[in-house]
């Protein structure tokens, strides 16, 4: 039903029909009021394994926005020819190609960074949002919003891995993409980096006041 | 004169008074110069005004020998590492300009950060932060920059307890979560092998030769049990804990049956680890050494943080004491077991005192049953 309503309103076609306000939202909805990791809480392992620094935790953002992107996109193309009942290990099968592109890649071409992502690139298979978009969206939607729900989507969470990565990286080392920020003069006058942040309950606690803060912000993620 | 004053600017902090946004740290401020009006009679996870103030500065009074004697040892170990003597007067003076400022940064950062919660949140400033705030600098080594101190109340008190929902909601001693925060964040600076002695001059603790094998470099039982060795400011006298202790059992305050099953599980344990080899010192010397007795008297008898029932109680506190001993003996990386073992066990004290009450339930059941159709247990 709702896709016959859908398929009458983009009946016109063209480039503006693209990016329509509506697909545009699906785009920048994960960056605020749904995010996937401080509103759905998914795919949060991740979050706090490759977050020590800012390199793999910027790798690893681009290559679940990758993953999920292309995954929304070619489940969506299959949507109507997949028989419901496999439709799990089809997801995965997709899902894991995808996957194992994005590593080979990665080993191909930044060595360093996937030596230190190390199993976390694999494990990007079972990262709940990749799944978790599959199933909610893309099974019911045209490839083009798919594609942006998955990208949108994995840079909601890339943003989050970021935002701690930097976090983490700053107070824990001094540096920021292994620049050091933090004068020596500091260093001289007593100060000490924080070795918790290394550690990865830190990221779990930075996590959580990421959340708090945006729920403070946001009042209406408050559950009642 | 105050009370006067008090009551003429009170209607000011009142629903319409203009200072109505400061009324929470006006209500701190009268109830700390004079006694709440309502007053109730244990427990300080009871939120009622009960008098938990009452209760703080008590425990306060029982940490004061603890503090004293502190300060002096801390002058002391400066002088004697350096070869002088000094009167009474100023080796104690020596001391206070070590321990002092990091009172007083724990105190205003602490205290800062509880003031603007409950004025955030509109309710009344609580009391914890007291206590808490007299704990840091005590298991704290003297040399801690001031500013670390500053961080891990900081820490302490946002993660520990602000998150929860304030003093009484807290899953873990906030004091003991400041040195954990200390202890991970800054490694080289807490890691309970060796302490700072004198500026400069660094001493190993009686652990850390614990710790190596070393028996015969741990000081004698009478200088572990006075307390003139090097280590936390407020740990070294186990005889000034033990005054503290009598304070806090005299007041009904701490819990006497965590105390002694702190110190059962931590003599058994250690006295096994000696049979087996496992340590080379005795039993005798792994109590009085460290921090053991200081966390087993005032930080494992948090009365938040603890276990609530009786009969928990004495799980909670035997198991404090077998973990230290535990960790202690078993992991060469952490010479000293109390603070990881009062965390851990903080963090299973509700499941111990849910499955106390358990018991408790299936057993009134049972007799219940019994007592209503006695043929039917006799059958089954």
């Amino acid at each position: 039903m709702s896709q016959e309503k859908e398929r009458l309103e983009n009946k016109g076609g063209g480039w503006k029909e693209w990016f329509s306000a509506k697909n545009m939202k699906l785009l920048t909805r994960p960056f605020g009021a749904d995010n996937p990791i401080t509103v759905q809480v998914l795919g949060i392992c991740s979050a706090l394994a490759v977050t020590a620094k800012m390199q793999p935790a910027l790798v690893m953002a681009i290559s679940v926005v990758v993953v999920t992107g292309f995954a929304n996109l070619i489940i969506s193309l299959l949507r109507n020819t997949i028989p419901p009942r496999i439709r799990i290990i089809v997801q995965l099968t997709v899902i894991a190609t995808l996957v194992i592109l994005v590593d080979q890649t990665l080993k191909a071409v930044a060595y360093e960074v996937s030596r230190q992502l190390s199993v976390f690139v694999g494990l990007i298979i079972t990262n709940c949002i990749v799944m978790g978009r599959l199933e909610a969206f893309a099974m019911a939607n045209k490839p083009w919003p798919s594609f942006l729900d998955g990208v949108g989507n994995g840079a909601g969470y890339g943003l989050i891995l970021i935002i701690v990565a930097f976090i983490r990286e700053f107070f824990g080392s001094g540096t920021v993409f292994g620049y050091k920020v933090i004068p020596p003069s500091f260093y001289e006058a007593g100060y000490t980096d924080n070795g918790l942040f290394i550690l990865p309950p830190m990221a779990l606690i930075v996590l959580g006041v990421i959340i708090w803060i945006h729920r403070s912000m946001n009042r209406n993620l408050i559950e009642k | 004169m105050l009370r006067n004053f008090l009551d003429k600017i009170k209607p000011h902090f009142g629903k319409d008074g203009k200072l109505h946004f400061l009324h929470s740290t006006f209500e701190a401020f009268e109830s700390f110069l004079y006694v709440p009006d309502k007053v109730t009679v244990s427990g300080c996870h009871v939120r009622d005004a009960l008098d938990m103030k009452r209760t703080m500065i008590m425990v306060v009074f029982a940490l004061l020998p603890c503090f004293l004697f502190g300060i002096y040892n801390t002058g002391f170990m400066h002088f004697s590492a350096l070869g002088e003597t000094r009167d009474f007067w100023p080796t104690f003076w020596f001391g206070c300009t070590k321990v002092l400022p990091m009172l007083i940064v724990s105190y205003v950062v602490g205290l800062g950060i509880e003031f603007i919660f409950a004025q955030v949140r509109g309710h009344e400033v609580n009391e914890g932060f007291l206590v808490s705030g007299f704990l840091i600098p005590l298991i704290c080594p003297p040399d801690v920059p001031l500013w670390m101190v500053g961080v891990a109340t900081a820490f302490a008190v946002i993660i520990g307890k602000e998150v929860f929902g304030g003093t009484g909601m807290n899953i873990w001693n906030p004091a003991l979560l400041a040195r954990a925060f200390l202890f991970f964040a800054y490694p080289s600076r807490m890691s309970g092998d060796s302490v700072w002695v004198a500026d400069a001059v660094s001493g190993p603790t009686a652990l850390s030769h614990i710790a190596s094998g070393a028996t015969d470099a741990v000081p004698s039982v009478s200088q572990l049990f006075w307390g003139f060795i090097p280590g936390s400011v407020g740990e070294t006298s186990k005889f000034c804990i033990l005054i503290g202790a009598a304070i806090l059992l005299w007041s009904g305050i701490g819990s006497f049956r965590i105390m002694f099953s702190a110190v059962a599980g931590a003599g058994l344990m250690a006295w096994i680890g000696h049979q087996t080899g496992a340590t080379d010192a005795t039993m005798i010397q792994h109590l009085l050494s460290g921090g053991f007795l200081f966390g087993a008297v005032f930080m494992a008898t948090d009365p938040v943080t603890s276990a609530q029932t009786q009969a928990g109680k004495w799980i909670f506190g035997f198991l404090v004491g077998v973990m230290a001993m535990v960790i202690r003996i078993f992991n060469p990386a952490y010479p000293e077991g109390m603070m990881l073992a009062i965390l851990l066990m903080n963090t299973f004290a509700p499941l111990i005192d849910y499955l106390v009450v358990n018991r408790n339930i299936s057993r009134r059941k049972k007799r219940l049953r019994m007592a209503s159709e006695p043929s039917a247990v006799v059958n089954s």
